[in-house]
């Protein structure tokens, strides 16, 4: 073997084969390859958490799902992204996350352009099978350009980790515990009020749902995530 | 400090020890000061001072005795006369005594099993040593291990000694010890970190509090040699800020260690340096696992990340670390003073030596116990733990906490070690047992410890932030008759899903105590549901729900 040459695994994923390099996850691999595991926390420029729990798939040899956003490739794996029990945990997870909080599709700002919404489709959820929690949740609009509407927020953390990783400011982080968790800007200051928010807006861009939005903008609110891997593709010096 | 000088403080204290024909030692640890020994420990000392014994007759706060449920608890030595539920005015009645015939009407039997049916090895010094004195636990053999380590063994061979002891660790995962120290030996890393895990935070659990309260030099001992075995020269002890009087002793451990020379540079006269740090958790459950311990010690938020990579490739900071509990560390110095053949002997073919457990809920002998692995659920709870009070019945005994599950009588024989407890849907856990009598409702009981999960879920990943709400809600209904057969089976789903989709071994291990229940206990389940009835009587069936 050429030292020199990269190391690179082999692997199959729902019975396609698949070469990656050493440091792919299988989560990259599959998307290079065109198949598809769905994401929510993961964002391409990001790092990953493997919170969302939705990119879970199977590997020969052990019991454990793994997430595809972290687990790294792995010469001779045998990869099972769709199986019913897949499909079910996720649809679950899905459903989770639309009885959590105040999801109301048709009111939302973020109406078409949802990652969530999206997800839910894909799915095909047509109903909710777990009691709607209705939490009494706040709209922080005291920014000048954006707001934050607690109701529509998943956790994700994608706007904690691009405002500390990308724009180095961060403003935001997560407060509380278990199901009553927020995320928070400052030291849980009104938005409008943080010393440290650049008011760059990426926050609002990497933002899945429509828990941040630009405020006037009340309809088809596009994000643009595209800067993202520019971003982190200009930083690493690869042209 | 040399060896030499290690047995001269051993030397020095003996001979003390001869010089006082009677010592009185009083239980200070956190049991049985809330039942005020420490006015009671005033009261001997002054009646000590009236009667002019002080210098034959030296009255010491000593660790957990264990049997917390009759506490203060008094001893007289070397005669080993122990005393129960002792108030300040018995001191001068004790006192007396010293010079005739113990008082009756206060003595507790050292032939009770509670006490003929333990094994000491973590506990050895407990009850016995002032755990503010280094130079008590060094007349206890204390830090042999550690020199015999430095001065006579390599790192290989210390390991191979963990190895061979066949010791698991004792926060309730069961990862061979050995094996782990091995791992972060063999990482290479120019730094690497040893962490202590007292983030004990089970309900009902209370061992690893006993022991820093009562030895907490021993887990210093036990961690000097671990960072010896694995190349690293920092050590962190995590321990919660709810337990102020073991931070406070091991705050004291430390600075003796340290005046002793056997913390910080050069220990024990050789190359090796090793220093130990406190660092103090802030109320979170979930800092009990080990990558949110890591993100907390690091002045991060305490949420848990995936993982490989595992802390011995990156643990805190990115470097290679071992992290073990307290009662892991516990273990160590025994093992390398007496070796790893000698603690194999005891416990069963898969899992040895001894077991430390917090007996607590419906039993005669609420207190802490250290027991030989294999030893079956109906010897503890019957015998060393006495029995259920009277006029009741045992249900179920409670282990491992909210991860655990509940047992059921019929399996009150089966031997307590790692593997039986799985199989019969519980976990060894870090060591709680709660038993139960049958005034207690398994839904309920359920239902208490799902509500110990949402609320100490960190709210990372959905299943366990949403999940253990959705259903915490279930059981609610459930509780209060206001359920029918599809949200029981909405509660399955959940359980298997919650499970097998979370991040770290909280969310994993929510729905044990669900699943156990409804293992042994359905028709317990089914009566809420279809009969709007609770048959312990304990949960507030709804009235709308009955009409």
């Amino acid at each position: 073997m050429n030292p020199a040459a990269p190391d690179v695994k082999t692997l199959r994923i729902d019975g396609v084969d698949v070469s990656a390099r050493a440091d792919q996850t299988v989560l990259e691999a599959a998307r290079e390859k065109g198949l598809s595991i769905p994401t929510l926390c993961h964002l391409d420029g990001l790092s990953d958490v493997g919170a969302c729990r939705l990119c879970l798939v199977e590997v020969k040899g052990t019991s454990k799902l793994m997430p595809a956003c972290v687990t790294r490739v792995e010469e001779g794996m045998e990869v099972t992204t769709q199986s019913d029990r897949l499909l079910k945990y996720r649809r679950m997870i899905l459903e989770l996350l639309f009885a959590e909080r105040n999801h109301v599709c048709s009111v939302c700002v973020a109406n078409g352009h949802c990652d969530l919404q999206w997800l839910g489709q894909a799915h095909g959820l047509t109903h909710v099978q777990f009691p709607y929690r209705y939490p009494k949740l706040s709209v922080d609009a005291s920014h000048m350009r954006f707001a934050v509407d607690h109701n529509r927020c998943i956790l994700c953390t994608r706007c904690v980790r691009v405002c500390d990783e990308v724009e180095g400011a961060h403003t935001w982080d997560v407060m509380g515990r278990g199901i009553e968790s927020s995320v928070i800007t400052d030291l849980q200051q009104p938005w409008g009020e943080s010393d440290t928010c650049t008011s760059c807006g990426k926050c609002v861009q990497v933002c899945p749902t429509g828990a941040l939005f630009e405020k006037g903008r009340a309809r088809s609110v596009v994000k643009d995530r595209d800067f993202l891997p520019y971003l982190a593709m200009m930083r690493e010096g690869k042209r | 400090m040399t060896p030499e000088q290690l047995s001269q403080i051993g030397a020095d204290e003996a001979a003390a020890r001869a010089s006082a024909p009677q010592r009185l030692y009083v239980c200070m640890a956190a049991g049985c000061i809330s039942s005020s020994s420490d006015a009671v420990k005033k009261s001997l000392e002054a009646a000590v001072a009236e009667r002019g014994l002080k210098g034959t007759c030296p009255v010491t706060g000593v660790g957990c005795m264990g049997l917390c449920s009759r506490g203060p608890l008094v001893s007289a030595e070397p005669a080993g006369i122990l005393y129960q539920d002792v108030s300040p005015g018995d001191a001068g009645e004790i006192v007396q005594s010293l010079s005739g015939e113990p008082v009756a009407r206060l003595q507790c039997s050292r032939d009770l099993p509670f006490f003929k049916r333990q094994v000491g090895v973590v506990l050895e010094n407990s009850g016995r040593i002032d755990p503010e004195r280094l130079e008590d636990y060094v007349a206890a053999q204390g830090y042999e291990g550690l020199v015999q380590a430095l001065t006579e063994m390599s790192p290989a061979e210390v390991i191979e000694q963990v190895s061979r002891s066949g010791l698991r660790g004792r926060g309730g995962a069961g990862y061979p010890t050995g094996l782990k120290w091995s791992t972060v030996a063999k990482a290479q890393a120019a730094t690497k970190y040893v962490v202590c895990n007292a983030d004990e935070g089970d309900p009902g659990a209370f061992m690893d509090r006993s022991v820093l309260e009562s030895d907490p030099q021993r887990v210093l001992e036990g961690m000097i040699i671990a960072g010896y075995a694995v190349g690293a020269s920092r050590g962190y002890i995590y321990v919660r800020a709810e337990y102020p009087l073991a931070i406070t002793r091991l705050n004291v451990a430390i600075r003796q260690a340290k005046h002793h020379g056997l913390l910080g540079t050069q220990i024990a006269n050789t190359e090796f340096a090793f220093d130990i740090e406190l660092r103090l958790g802030a109320g979170a459950f979930v800092c009990g696992e080990e990558t949110a311990l890591i993100a907390s010690i690091e002045g991060g938020r305490g949420t848990p990340r995936p993982r490989p990579p595992y802390p011995a490739q990156a643990g805190l900071y990115g470097a290679p670390t071992l992290i073990n509990n307290v009662e892991t560390f516990a273990n160590i110095p025994a093992i390398i003073r007496k070796g790893g053949d000698w603690y194999a002997a005891m416990g069963t073919a898969r899992s040895k030596g001894t077991k430390v457990f917090a007996l607590t809920g419906k039993i005669n002998c609420t207190g802490l116990i250290e027991v030989p692995m294999g030893m079956s659920l109906r010897e503890i709870i019957f015998e060393v733990g006495g029995g259920v009070p009277e006029g009741r019945k045992f249900k179920a005994v409670q282990t491992g906490g909210p991860s655990g599950g509940c047992i059921p009588e019929q399996f009150l024989d089966m031997p307590v070690d790692y593997d039986s407890l799985a199989q019969a849907g519980s976990i060894m856990g870090s060591g709680g047992m709660i038993v139960m009598d049958d005034s207690s409702c398994m839904v309920d009981v359920a239902k208490y410890f799902m509500e110990f999960c949402m609320s100490e879920s960190c709210g990372k990943c959905i299943p366990c932030r949403a999940g253990t709400a959705q259903m915490y809600d279930l059981l609610a209904k459930i509780s209060e008759g206001r359920a029918g057969m599809g949200d029981l089976e909405m509660l399955e789903n959940l359980c298997d899903m919650v499970k097998n989709t979370s991040l770290c071994g909280l969310g994993q291990s929510a729905p044990n105590p669900v699943l156990s229940t409804l293992r042994y206990f359905r028709d317990e389940y089914l009566a809420h549901i279809q009969e709007k009835r609770c048959p312990a009587g304990v949960c507030a069936i709804k009235q709308e729900a009955n009409a």
